[in-house]
């Protein structure tokens, strides 16, 4: 299919075609990673900004290792939050860039929406790294590459997201993903930290872990924040890992339905995951972030291209 | 010298009369309503064909002087007020500094003369509107405060609030409470629900509402105190007010425009300029709200208008303030009501005889010996909102670019025309 979009603000606006294209791409790019000159010319002659109001260093760097493999110019805009409380407005910071002529930002903002308030607003691609509350497509997108990269599939699977739904931009972003390539996405945690109508998104409820791990295929594991506690989202730390966290048991489990466990990082040993689990067998952790360069060169090619 | 309007199709709730009447003003005031009256050496506004209501009163809005007059003042209010048929305006207690003295309201009261409109002040219950204190309530009366709220801040401390309610049994002002459980609300930014969940935003459930209507409902009733709920976003508020309204005499309460017009699917987009407090609801909310404007639940329809720059609501949805200007759409969409079952009367009469009940004062009618405040409208003229077209000192409208039917072509307060549409 002939990519239309410049800008890729959540997988809630993709079709099933459209996610499968970025996959596809994103297999013939992981090779590239692997060869001993790791870079090839599509993107010479073109400057991504890395536009990051909230700090990250593992996505802005997977963004900026795709980028240079594709051989675009990489520069990071340092946009501290103080900018935004003199007065300027998200809209004049991204303008203003726009102005040195860039083909595409990279945004990161704590307030959702603002990725997509900015593509309305300048003719260069916008690629949404994390919004508030709201997406994370590109970790969505390099998901469902891990998995369908192990499992030869997605559709008919059992995905089950664990944790602090509420707060993540990564499991929403997921939820739209898998939901649309015909997985079935559960979603687990305590009461408070479950959005209300998350069926709406087409995703099923239960707050039992257990039952979410039952015929499991994939279980993916939120960043619980410890200072929720404080928020009383959780009784305690404790009683959430005892509920909510993988241990042997739980982990027995996994290997005997021949799961995979997923984390989007960083984790939180000993919370979300007993210390030394995200090592064994199971563990797509690693290769997840491996795969990440693969699917944001294929999102930076496809929506620099579409201009 | 004087007006004589001609041949408008008068509509004044306060007499339920409607018809073709000549309405002649000398001076401040309405001299003579007759089928023909003629005249010499005076203007005439040819109103044939045109729809001639009272001027309208709105009793919610913020004008922000002092304090934030980059947002408006009380004179560029004003402004846009009257291009929207309004002739009498309450503006709210959030200023900086606030309305919770005698030399706040008296401020109001002499930058009030050069307004365009009758601007009258809502003072605050308590100091600072930090929910704590009461505010001196005599003085303010005496200086000219018409009603009493800490606006967007809720009462929060329950023996306060009967206090106040207390109070106004003494000064006959009735007491506004934005009724919101402000712990529930919390970080809130929209309505709770799946647009919320999927747009990844903060909820408000229904339920913060709810929860201090039936309460400001019980202190009511306990305090036989005049109470008057605004700005009522959610159906179970109405049922709650219906219910009370047949054992509480001093019970008033009001709807805000948009929330009859738009729903939180308008949020969609994450348009700032449809952020608002209380939050836009759904449909169904809509439907109750119009019921019970049908039934007199509900007084009147309120603007809440909310001036904001665009440097404010540039700054993404979960840090833009709340609030949607309202002065110079009001009427047009209240039009819209008519396919929902309002007559063109029930409509007039929510803006003009409604808040005037409320607040107790003798505007809103067109009748002999009373004062004239006329609008003279347009029913079938159709137009755009257009932002540049906007009178008012901010631009926050989710309105911009929406068509409606029917517009104000003059407005006239206090016998004087003080609105002209050009063109």
């Amino acid at each position: 299919m002939k990519w239309k979009r410049k800008d890729l603000i959540g997988l809630e606006d993709l079709t099933r075609d459209e996610i499968d294209t970025i996959l596809d791409m994103a297999v013939s790019f992981k090779e590239i990673s692997t060869r001993r000159v790791k870079k090839v010319p599509p993107l010479r002659g073109k400057t991504v900004v890395n536009l990051f109001f909230e700090p990250s260093t593992r996505t802005r760097t997977s963004f900026e290792l795709a980028a240079k493999r594709l051989s675009a110019d990489v520069l990071s805009f340092d946009v501290s939050t103080s900018s935004i409380s003199k007065g300027e407005t998200i809209v004049d910071t991204a303008k203003n860039i726009e102005a040195m002529k860039v083909d595409c930002f990279i945004v990161r903002h704590s307030i959702a929406g603002a990725p997509q308030i900015i593509a309305e607003n300048v003719s260069a691609s916008v690629i949404n790294a994390g919004d508030g509350c709201h997406e994370h497509p590109t970790q969505a997108l390099l998901d469902i590459f891990t998995v369908r990269e192990r499992l030869g599939k997605i559709k008919d699977l059992k995905i089950a997201i664990i944790g602090d739904i509420l707060h993540s931009r990564v499991a929403r972003s997921n939820i739209w993903g898998f939901t649309k390539l015909g997985a079935y996405v559960y979603v687990c945690g305590p009461p408070t930290i479950v959005p209300s109508e998350i069926e709406k998104m087409g995703a099923e409820l239960t707050y039992s872990l257990d039952d979410a791990l039952e015929d499991v295929d994939v279980v993916y594991l939120l960043r619980l924040q410890k200072e929720r506690q404080k928020e009383n989202f959780l009784t305690s730390l404790k009683e959430y890992s005892n509920y909510y966290g993988i241990d042997e048991e739980r982990y027995k489990k996994i290997v005997k339905n021949r799961a995979f466990i997923m984390h989007p990082g960083p984790m939180n040993r000993g919370v979300e995951i007993k210390s030394d689990i995200a090592e064994r067998d199971r563990s797509l952790i690693l290769e997840q972030v491996t795969n990440g360069i693969a699917v944001r060169m294929a999102v930076l090619y496809l929506t620099i291209g579409a201009r | 010298m004087g007006i004589l309007i001609k041949k408008g199709y008068v509509i004044d709730p306060s007499t339920k009369k409607e018809g073709v009447f000549d309405i002649l003003i000398e001076r401040d005031k309405v001299s003579r309503i007759a089928k023909r009256i003629e005249t010499k050496d005076i203007d005439v506004i040819d109103a044939k064909g045109m729809l001639v209501f009272p001027g309208l009163i709105d009793i919610h809005c913020h004008l922000r002087e002092p304090g934030r007059e980059e947002e408006e003042t009380i004179y560029t209010g004003s402004l846009s007020a009257v291009s929207g048929g309004f002739t009498t305006i309450c503006c709210m207690s959030n200023t900086s500094p606030p309305l919770d003295n005698k030399v706040a309201i008296r401020f109001v009261i002499d930058r009030a003369r050069d307004a365009l409109c009758e601007v009258l002040p809502i003072g605050a219950i308590t100091i600072n509107r930090e929910g704590k204190e009461l505010a001196p309530f005599g003085e303010m009366v005496e200086e000219g405060a018409v009603a009493f709220s800490d606006d967007g801040d809720c009462v929060m401390d329950s023996l306060v609030m009967r206090r106040a309610l207390e109070y106004t049994k003494l000064y006959k002002k009735p007491l506004f409470s934005h009724s919101e459980d402000k712990n529930l609300s919390r970080t809130g930014v929209m309505n709770e629900g799946g647009i919320s969940t999927k747009m990844g935003l903060s909820g408000i459930p229904y339920q913060a509402e709810t929860i201090m209507v039936y309460r400001d409902i019980s202190l009511a009733r306990m305090t036989g105190g005049m109470l008057h709920l605004a700005h009522l976003s959610v159906s179970e508020s109405v049922d709650m007010v219906r219910d009370a309204k047949r054992y509480i005499d001093n019970l008033t309460s009001e709807v805000a425009i948009h929330h009859l017009v738009l729903t939180e699917e308008d949020v969609k987009g994450y348009n700032t300029n449809a952020k608002v407090s209380p939050p836009l609801r759904t449909k169904k909310d809509i439907t109750a709200l119009i019921k019970g404007l049908k039934d007199g639940t509900i007084d009147c329809i309120v603007t809440d208008h909310a001036p904001h720059t665009e440097e404010e609501k540039g700054a993404g949805f979960e840090s833009a303030p709340f609030g949607m200007i309202g002065f110079e759409t009001a009427i047009s969409l209240s039009m819209e009501l008519k396919q929902k079952g309002l007559s063109l009367m029930n409509i007039i009469s929510l803006f003009t005889t409604g808040p005037a009940r409320v607040l107790g004062i003798d505007r809103g009618c067109i009748a002999e010996g009373k004062c004239a405040d006329i609008v003279v409208f347009d029913p079938e003229r159709e137009w755009i909102y257009r932002k540049e077209e906007i009178r008012s000192r901010s631009k926050n409208s989710p309105f911009i670019g929406r068509k409606m039917k029917g517009r104000v072509l003059k407005t006239i307060c206090k016998g004087k025309v003080v609105f002209s549409l050009e063109g």
